[in-house]
């Protein structure tokens, strides 16, 4: 699970393919170097992170444990809102917080009982003037200087977002028009109810998991689930769009909006007329009047996503080269009504470690590890719907991977 | 050390030995139940683990009753009161859906489970049925790696009797893992 310590930096002695964004080497996926680079340049660098919903922290006191790649941080709320903390002690490093979610009046590192308020403030140092005289702090030892570090925080709609970095634009422009706009229109505002969580630890490199979403073109292969029942299908109309240089990603799929006689899907070999007992499970019910769906990507680490009525954000934590906690956070509306919050629930059965859909990629994913452990000179093609990087109306695509690549290697100067 | 009784019937009802507050770390009052009775749920328990060892989806959905809840549901997410369930259930319809479609619209890697149980307590008994708890543990052996503790956790159960035997009114499986190992694809 580990980086492995013995082995060389392999991306100062490989090359790209000369092929370019239609080529992935597959020493990406497992060289521990590089795995370092993304965890700073892209996790704690200049980007801004989902960490959690703000009716998670609903109360003055309240706290939530969240993950920034490999970096623990701390959501609070206190009378000026919501903040996001380092769970990282200002003294020895200590981590202040260790349950995953709590209520407080002060955060205590358990270590040598430093206080901190919720905003991170110092409010005590234990044996600050020492005992009898004798040790303690040296008399121009300043609490305001060693406070828990701040993130910048962003909060859309109920989401709250993080970054470590001062020089990242604001999350809005971060976003860009279209991932906002996407954005609102699952969360414009209407207070969330949050659902519950789910987690799963993929034994695959963090890109390998990350692709897997931006590319529709498997989703109508893979997944004999969304084909049988309409939910997702090759000739449904689906805009395939990366947004801000290939950073972002978002696709829009509308399962009614269908062309031809739906003898295409008919071709497809595993298609098979199945019905389900309880179509509530499956059935889509159009709460936005648009009859689309939704999955984007706001890189580095989130996807956010509607799935008929489900509504979850996957939270992706690479916990080592080939490790990925994928945390997901179902959630719905306070406003809900009981045939809705039933429905939603029902058709989670999709989603997740236990998904019908979701189920094929962690499976699958997997092994693909495997392969790009196993022979990592071997490179990925990546030529459907072109060599390019336009957006596209169509699910026969791998431009959402050639953008990101396109992004991936500008960054790190691959 | 006095030998604790094989069945519990003689505790109180109100039987703690600690803070009654953490419901998930106290002791389980027990209800009275005959030796007869009680041998009858462990096999029912047995043979629904057996099932599930042996992967036969097609025969899980016979242990439920029509109106049953099922659910493959965390510990944070439960005790938290929380609704989202890993795997839900809910009727007997959404049980045999998911074994079929476990059955035929799925992809995954080849694997051995074995469900271990222990524990069992028979917490009362109403005019639903028995409600139990039982602890459970499943190992997985996948084609090519070694066994793992797939998820480790408590059934929290109603077991009614029908004119066919026992049925499970509701079964939770409620895991305490923090998260899934890649994935779980058979119920539990």
């Amino acid at each position: 699970m580990n980086p492995n310590p013995t082995s060389i930096d392999m991306a100062t002695s490989r090359r790209w393919p000369e092929e370019g964004i239609t080529r992935v080497p597959a020493w990406i996926y497992s060289d521990p170097g590089l795995f370092r680079r993304e965890l700073d340049e892209f996790f704690a660098g200049d980007s801004w992170n989902f960490v959690g919903l703000d009716c998670e922290v609903p109360e003055k006191g309240d706290y939530k444990r969240a993950w920034i790649g490999d970096r623990q941080v701390i959501i609070t709320r206190d009378a000026d809102g919501v903040h996001v903390l380092e769970n990282r002690c200002s003294h020895r490093g200590g981590a202040v917080v260790w349950q995953n979610k709590g209520h407080a009046r002060m955060l205590t590192c358990p270590y040598h009982q430093w206080g901190f308020n919720m905003k991170g403030e110092c409010r005590g140092v234990s044996l600050i003037k020492g005992v009898h005289g004798e040790g303690g702090m040296p008399p121009d030892f300043d609490m305001k200087q060693h406070g828990l570090r701040r993130l910048r925080v962003a909060v859309v709609g109920g989401s709250v977002w993080a970054s470590f970095s001062d020089t990242v634009p604001d999350f809005e422009t971060y976003c860009g028009p279209l991932a906002m706009k996407r954005l609102r229109r699952l969360m414009p505002g209407r207070p969330l109810k949050l659902l519950g969580h789910s987690r799963q630890l993929i034994p695959c490199n963090w890109k390998l998991y990350y692709e897997n979403n931006r590319d529709p073109y498997h989703g109508t292969l893979l997944h004999t689930f969304f084909i049988t029942f309409g939910l997702y299908r090759a000739d449904s109309r689906h805009d395939t769009s990366p947004e801000q240089g290939g950073m972002h990603s978002v696709n829009v799929a509308a399962p009614g909006d269908r062309q031809g006689d739906g003898s295409f899907t008919k071709e497809l070999k595993r298609f098979k007329d199945f019905k389900l007992n309880d179509m509530e499970a499956v059935k889509f019910a159009d709460e936005y009047g648009d009859g689309e769906m939704t999955a984007m990507q706001l890189f580095p680490s989130a996807f956010i996503q509607q799935h008929a009525n489900v509504l979850a954000v996957r939270l992706i934590n690479p916990k080592g080269v080939r490790a990925t906690e994928v945390d997901w956070t179902y959630f719905g509306y306070a406003d809900d009504d009981a045939d809705m919050q039933r429905i939603r629930l029902k058709q989670a059965n999709l989603l997740g470690p236990s998904g019908f859909v979701s189920m094929d990629d962690s499976e699958l994913l997997k092994q693909l590890q495997r392969q790009v452990d196993g022979y990592p000179d071997s490179k990925a093609v990546l030529e459907m719907g072109g060599r390019d990087v336009k957006p596209q109306v169509t699910m026969a695509t791998e431009v959402g991977l050639r953008a990101f690549y396109d992004f991936y290697r500008q960054r790190l100067g691959l | 050390m006095a030998k604790r009784p094989e069945i519990h019937q003689n505790w109180p009802a109100n039987f703690s030995p600690t803070h009654p507050s953490s419901p998930m770390s106290v002791s389980s009052p027990t209800a009275a139940i005959s030796a007869s009775e009680l041998q009858v749920l462990r096999q029912f328990l047995e043979d629904y683990a057996d099932t599930l060892d042996a992967q036969d989806l097609e025969h899980w959905p016979d242990y439920f009753t029509e109106d049953a809840l099922y659910q493959v549901i965390s510990r944070e997410n439960h005790e938290a009161g929380l609704l989202h369930a890993t795997m839900h259930c809910d009727g007997l319809g959404m049980i045999r859906d998911r074994a079929q479609a476990t059955r035929e619209c799925t992809v995954y890697e080849p694997r051995y489970l074995r469900h271990f149980l222990h524990g069992l307590r028979v917490r009362s008994r109403s005019a639903q049925g028995l409600e139990t708890r039982c602890n459970f543990l499943v190992i997985e052996s996948t084609s090519d790696e070694e066994p793992r503790v797939l998820l480790v956790g408590q059934y929290l159960d109603t077991v009614v009797h029908t004119e066919q035997g026992m049925r499970f009114k509701k079964r939770l499986c409620v895991y305490d893992n923090y998260r899934i190992y890649n994935s779980l694809v058979f119920p539990v």
